[in-house]
């Protein structure tokens, strides 16, 4: 077996994202600013940043999405037991100093957890930089983008007087060129989920996708397309496993274990909205614009995903759930909601909804990024797995 | 006989407490709103759901329309003993445990009929105004809500103040939203063109009001106090807070409720409580957070059995500032809504929340400060155990942390709440007695 394993062709490149991915995705930070003097790096909280206008500005921007299993010593000192858990072990980080060599922290509008936690950082670090960046809820050019336009402006207005170069537009236009190409990468490597979901697991894409966390998005392209080169080589076969679309983990992240777990109950994830922010617009951004910051607005604007942070009325953000199922050739849905999570957990029934009209089987549990019993879930998993088997034998 | 029978029985033999006229104003006036929503389909009147904070009472009520506020169907329903079954009916619905009982309480009364405070079947909306105001859960809400209703819906996005100020760029953008989305909207629903006197009116009258609640938040700077500022004050809120902003009927009730509470002044009374006068007032709190409603009467009691007013409260200032200066204006009527939007308090980042607590804890000479830490409430609740250590480095004043919830009455723990409290006025006693020893 270990044989086999150390034949996988793609062995090298994961085992670097499985690197990157180490101290929460931290691992090469300090190390990057040791080799990078002068330069920021600016971490931000999911969901989205637009990352390329922090690159322009030739920042590092790193994704946090909190301390994972780490344990906690701290961070429950400032948060009741029915707060979710992603604000305590990122307090937790930023206590312990692990968040010590970021020079400021984005905290983008998602729910009232995370914008509290904005006003926490002003509190305990006061003399880190630290954004609120509120993203529109109106998403006409002419009053949401002139308002979004306005918060990049801010926002870079204050990276600048922090040391940073001011973006220029070539700056801007080569940042979105190079983020359109990992979008690239990573839709290709979402189409094989789709179409091969055993040569890449769920639990492989999920490492590959977040190990870009404190990576320019050359870089993070490189990786990617360094294993999507390597995995038709594999010789793995196909298992006889459900195909399932996982959603509701946007934001604060299940353990890889539970990942796994999923797996091994007999689920092939072929999508899933973990890390949402790298796969955050649907399609690239207009890398020709005269004006490239108006390019990322309207991107948002135009572009962003169906989520549970964006206001869409009218069954859109169901309708765009069955799209993605049916996309993905899924036979169902696993709804995984950080315990707590107020946007995914309002949204669900609402979804809910929309598969059952379709006619589209789903689950649903609940998880903490610090969760260590996967029994329940896999059992779980599994039966629904069983189940939607029966479904599709059923005359 | 248990404890609480004989409690009940006591309280049943004691006589009920007179109201004030105000009171009496208060009730008469929400009773005929309620009349008038059960017949505004017959009368022709068109319905707006909305939210407290952020709410444009004034603009919908130019328009000749209805408001009507889910959070005080739900506050109403949690002191009527109904929010738990409604709140199980909507997780039978598959709504989660985990988020707010508010949003499930009024799904489980819509689908229980919609039997509003009044007894009479509410209206169904004609528009949801879903101003997003400091709460994420209101975009959710409504979310919920248009699915239910199939009406249409008003987004009014109002931008956080996460550097505790207002900045032209935020006015500019809800200034943009109201021109451009809500009054269109408001057009198209109610069917007729706004009349900009008859809005500059209605800021005018709604100054008025303010000016007179401002007079009632800041009696409590006497000794003893006047007024409840968070029991009472509850009730003090409805009217502004709710349909009648830019009345004449709000004006005459906060009018006549700053003269009340004027006069006890003059006689050096405390504020009254559900059991008549407070006696000799012993502790002098400010609270922040919510109430809990599903024992709101019980929760006071643990007040006001220790004789403990509450001076100052963030929660009666969800629905406005009026007390840092912010008034309706004639002068820009949009202009003036916008600002009201943005400076409602949990649209304030947490720092400011913290100066405005500690500017409480100092003008109103508390002797502590109380969180009610409430489960449902995400944008009260994260940071407040900051707030809490914040606020005691800053004022040396001791604070209190109690957890309950809004209307789940399966969050309320009786014998918890009051330990807590008890522990926490002993410990005010013990402070005092250790500064009084030589």
């Amino acid at each position: 077996m270990s044989q086999n394993h150390d034949l996988d062709p793609a062995q090298d490149v994961v085992r670097r994202a499985i690197a990157l991915n180490e101290e929460n995705g931290l691992a090469g930070l300090k190390a990057w600013k040791a080799t990078h003097p002068g330069q920021l790096a600016i971490g931000h909280m999911p969901i989205y940043v637009p990352r390329p206008l922090l690159e322009a500005m030739n920042c590092l921007p790193v994704a946090v999405f909190g301390g994972g299993e780490k344990e906690i010593v701290r961070g429950d000192s400032y948060f009741q037991s029915y707060i979710c858990h992603i604000p305590r072990s990122t307090i937790e980080l930023g206590l312990a100093g692990a968040l010590a060599d970021l020079d400021g922290m984005i905290f983008p509008a998602i729910c009232d957890v995370i914008r509290n936690l904005c006003g926490m950082w002003q509190m305990l670090f006061p003399h880190v930089y630290c954004a609120y960046l509120d993203v529109p809820q109106n998403f006409r050019p002419e009053v949401g983008g002139q308002f979004y336009r306005r918060e990049l402006e801010r926002i870079s207005k204050e990276l600048v007087a922090r040391g940073t170069t001011p973006w220029s537009t070539r700056s801007l236009r080569q940042a979105i060129r190079v983020e359109n190409e990992r979008r690239a990468a990573l839709e290709r490597l979402t189409a094989i989920r789709h179409r091969e979901p055993w040569r890449v697991p769920a639990s492989e894409a999920y490492l590959l996708t977040r190990a870009g966390s404190a990576l320019f998005a050359a870089e993070h392209r490189n990786l990617i397309e360094a294993y999507l080169e390597a995995i038709p080589q594999r010789t793995r076969c196909g298992r006889d496993n459900v195909r399932v679309v996982l959603v509701g983990a946007f934001c604060e992240q299940p353990p890889l274990t539970l990942i796994r777990n999923l797996e091994r109950a007999g689920c092939d994830i072929v999508e899933d909205d973990l890390q949402l922010g790298f796969t955050y617009l649907d399609g690239a951004i207009d890398e020709d614009s005269p004006d490239p910051l108006d390019a990322l607005v309207r991107a948002f604007l135009e572009k962003g995903t169906a989520t549970a942070s964006r206001y869409i009325g009218n069954d859109e953000k169901g309708a765009a759930l069955v799209r993605r199922v049916r996309r993905a050739g899924a036979d169902g849905v696993i709804f995984a909601a950080a315990s707590f999570c107020d946007p995914a957990l309002l949204d669900q029934p609402m979804l809910e909804a929309a598969l059952e009209k379709a006619a589209i089987p789903y689950t649903s549990f609940k998880f903490a990024e610090s969760t260590g019993q996967f029994q329940v879930i896999r059992e779980q998993a599994g039966a629904f797995s069983d189940a939607v088997r029966l479904w599709e034998a059923a005359p | 006989m248990t404890l609480n029978t004989s409690v009940q029985k006591s309280q049943a033999t004691v006589a009920p407490v007179p109201k004030d006229d105000s009171q009496k104003r208060q009730k008469r006036m929400i009773a005929d709103h309620f009349d008038r929503l059960a017949r505004a389909k017959e009368d022709g009147r068109k319905v707006v759901y909305t939210f407290v904070p952020g709410n444009l009472t004034e603009l919908i009520s130019a328009f000749e329309m209805l408001p009507v506020l889910p959070e005080i169907n739900a506050l109403q329903s949690g002191m009527r003993g109904k929010s738990g079954g409604y709140i199980s009916e909507a997780e039978r619905a598959g709504h989660s445990e985990d988020v707010c009982s508010y949003v499930k309480c009024d799904l489980g009364m819509l689908k229980s009929g919609n039997i509003g405070p009044t007894g009479k079947v509410l209206p169904k909306p004609d528009l949801l105004l879903l101003s997003y105001t400091g709460c994420f859960t209101f975009m959710k809400w409504f979310e919920i809500l248009q699915q239910e209703y199939r009406c249409p819906v008003v987004m009014l996005h109002v931008p956080y103040q996460a550097e505790g100020r207002i900045t032209d760029e935020m006015r500019d953008y809800v200034v943009q939203q109201l021109i451009s989305e809500v009054i269109p909207a408001m057009e198209q629903v109610s069917g007729r063109k706004l009349d900009a006197a008859t809005l500059e009116e209605k800021m005018r009258l709604s100054a008025r009001a303010e000016n007179a609640l401002v007079r009632v938040w800041e009696s409590a700077r006497h000794r003893p106090s006047p007024i409840d500022g968070y029991f009472g004050g509850v009730y003090y809120i409805g009217p502004i807070f709710s349909a009648f902003r830019g009345t004449t009927d709000a004006v005459l009730y906060y009018e006549e409720l700053a003269a009340e509470v004027e006069d006890r002044i003059a006689r050096g009374e405390g504020p009254t409580t559900p059991d008549g006068p407070l006696g000799p007032e012993r502790y002098r709190l400010v609270v922040e957070g919510p109430p809990n409603w599903t024992s709101f009467n019980e929760f006071w009691r643990m007040f006001s059995r220790e004789r403990a007013v509450i001076v100052a409260s963030t929660y009666t200032r969800v629905g406005g500032l009026y007390d840092l200066g912010f008034r309706h204006s004639p002068a820009d009527p949009i202009r003036s809504l916008a600002d009201y939007c943005l400076g409602c308090y949990t649209n304030r980042s947490l720092p400011s929340r913290v100066d405005l607590l500690e500017k409480y804890i100092r003008d109103y000479a508390a002797d502590g400060f109380l969180i009610n830490s409430v489960k449902s409430c995400n944008s009260f609740s994260a940071g407040q155990l900051l707030i809490l250590r914040e606020l005691e480095k800053r004022t040396g004043v001791p604070g209190g942390f109690i957890e309950s919830d809004l209307v789940d009455p399966r969050y309320f723990g009786r014998a918890n709440v009051e330990n807590r409290l008890q522990s926490y006025l002993q410990m005010l006693d013990s402070r005092r007695s250790s500064r009084a020893a030589p």
